[in-house]
């Protein structure tokens, strides 16, 4: 196998193309190689997503997320199974969280999903959240790019455990799947803000454990459209979703190939819109990512760290109001280098 | 950048019935500041090798307490080199006779690690001898 090492080295570019170029063709090797790049943010992986994002745009984007012990990872591989029995390829993205104390992780998503070694169109992803608090990786968006231009007909992406409001994988995904165990919670847990407000279907997973069909009974009722009287001009205010409630056994199947359908139900119903919310928000989330790191990026810049430390500094003292300190480095950034 | 974490895959072969040990490792090299991948019982050496090249990790560790150690960790070492993966730190440990470690050096396991190893010393000889993390 060619090593294009040297050349990453020499000319990221041109080291990029070969990559990219292999990763779209089939090579799982230059996929696999090219996520890690993207992982580690580096000038390579930059230049391979300005090559791929016009190739990416064709798979179905999933997220699955839920608290800790929910059953994402057996659910993901209960659905792994479905979508190849239809003969569609599929790629996951596993997201567990990185230590805040010592920058290491345990990433234990595959244990449920080693079935599948000998098949070629299922490939998993591991990866640490490094430091990103909103369930996913800051690098989760551009990983999936990837895989969607190097193919793959569905890609699940799973977040970490998640409580009440890591709600970013709506942004990185069509369609957003929440899990709930039963039991979890009363009805007032099922009507607080956060996740269970970007679901677009709510399933109640290990659904042979008692209380299941009563959480779920719940969910619906308390998840059902409130109906709008009188809101006159009031249909372009953003609204929560109000989503199905499924219930599945992941360890078993039960009811996993109907989550499949619906799946591709929601599908289908935002291909219809002209343009979905789902993708223009993971747009505008995606540029506004990288907006931030430019921005952060130019503060750091030789000709302006001087200015940037000046102003840090004066307002630890108080010298200078946060709000008064942004416009003066928007105003310098703006003015260009020098 | 070079301080990027180490990714760890840690895996079982064969036909063990517990993996302890393997978790213990798992959790201390975390602790240890590694990206650590761990897949579980039973792996295959198909399994091994699919997962390391997925997952594009540094090191492979194999924890292998069966006594299956000299078929199954060259099959898994000849796997990793067919699919290009010949940069990538192969170590083994659990119950592995001393007699049998010079085969299995030959096979491609750069180190064993036997009984009574520290996790610390294990993290040491893995950050002195992983490849380099700046390839892409």
């Amino acid at each position: 196998m060619s090593r294009s090492s040297a050349g990453a080295e020499t000319d990221p570019a041109a080291a990029a193309t070969e990559l990219a170029n292999a990763a779209v063709a089939g090579d799982r090797r230059a996929l696999a190689r090219l996520l890690t790049a993207v992982e580690n943010r580096t000038p390579l992986a930059e230049a391979a997503l300005r090559l791929l994002y016009p190739k990416a745009g064709r798979a179905h984007l999933v997220g699955v997320t839920g608290p800790p012990g929910s059953g994402k990872s057996t659910l993901v591989a209960a659905l792994i199974a479905r979508v190849r029995e239809a003969g569609r390829s599929v790629a996951v993205i596993a997201v567990d969280p990185s230590s805040p104390i010592t920058g290491g992780a345990l990433l234990g998503d595959r244990v449920r999903m080693q079935a599948y070694a000998g098949d070629r169109d299922v490939f998993i992803r591991s990866m640490a959240s490094r430091g990103h608090a909103g369930g996913l990786a800051s690098t989760s968006g551009a990983a999936a790019a990837v895989l969607d231009a190097a193919g793959f007909d569905l890609i699940f992406i799973e977040t970490v455990g998640t409580g009440q409001s890591e709600v970013e994988v709506a942004a990185a995904a069509d369609t957003t799947v929440v899990l709930e165990a039963p039991e979890m919670g009363d009805e007032v847990q099922a009507i607080k803000a956060g996740l269970l407000e970007v679901a677009d279907l709510v399933v109640v997973n290990k659904g042979d454990r008692p209380g299941a069909g009563r959480t779920a009974s719940q969910l619906r009722a308390m998840l059902v459209a409130v109906p709008r009287v009188g809101a006159s001009g009031a249909s372009d205010r953003p609204r929560p979703k109000r989503p199905d409630v499924l219930i599945t056994t992941a360890a078993t199947g039960e009811g996993v190939a109907e989550l499949l359908a619906a799946l591709d139900a929601h599908r289908s119903a935002g291909r219809e819109g002209r343009t979905p919310a789902a993708r223009l928000a993971r747009a505008e989330a995606q540029v506004w990512a990288i907006l931030a790191d430019r921005l952060r990026e130019s503060l750091h810049d030789a000709d302006r760290r001087a200015l940037s430390q000046e102003t840090l500094d004066a307002v630890a003292d108080h010298r200078l109001d946060p709000y008064a300190a942004a416009d003066r480095l928007l105003e310098s950034i703006a003015k260009g280098p020098g | 950048m070079t301080d990027r974490p180490i990714k760890v895959l840690i895996a079982k072969p064969g036909l063990d019935g517990h993996d302890r040990g393997a978790k213990v490792l798992a959790r201390g090299l975390r602790d240890e500041g590694f990206e650590v991948v761990y897949t579980g019982l039973r792996q295959t050496p198909e399994m091994v090798a699919t997962a390391a090249l997925q997952e594009d990790v540094d090191v492979v560790g194999l924890s292998i307490l069966s006594g299956a150690h000299m078929t199954l960790l060259p099959k898994i070492c000849r796997l990793l080199r067919e699919q290009g993966l010949d940069d990538v730190l192969v170590t083994a440990g659990g119950i592995i006779p001393d007699d049998d470690i010079p085969a299995l050096k030959e096979a491609g396991i750069a180190e064993v690690f036997g009984p009574g190893t520290t996790i610390a010393e294990v993290a040491d000889y893995l950050r002195g001898h992983a490849r380099a993390r700046d390839r892409v």
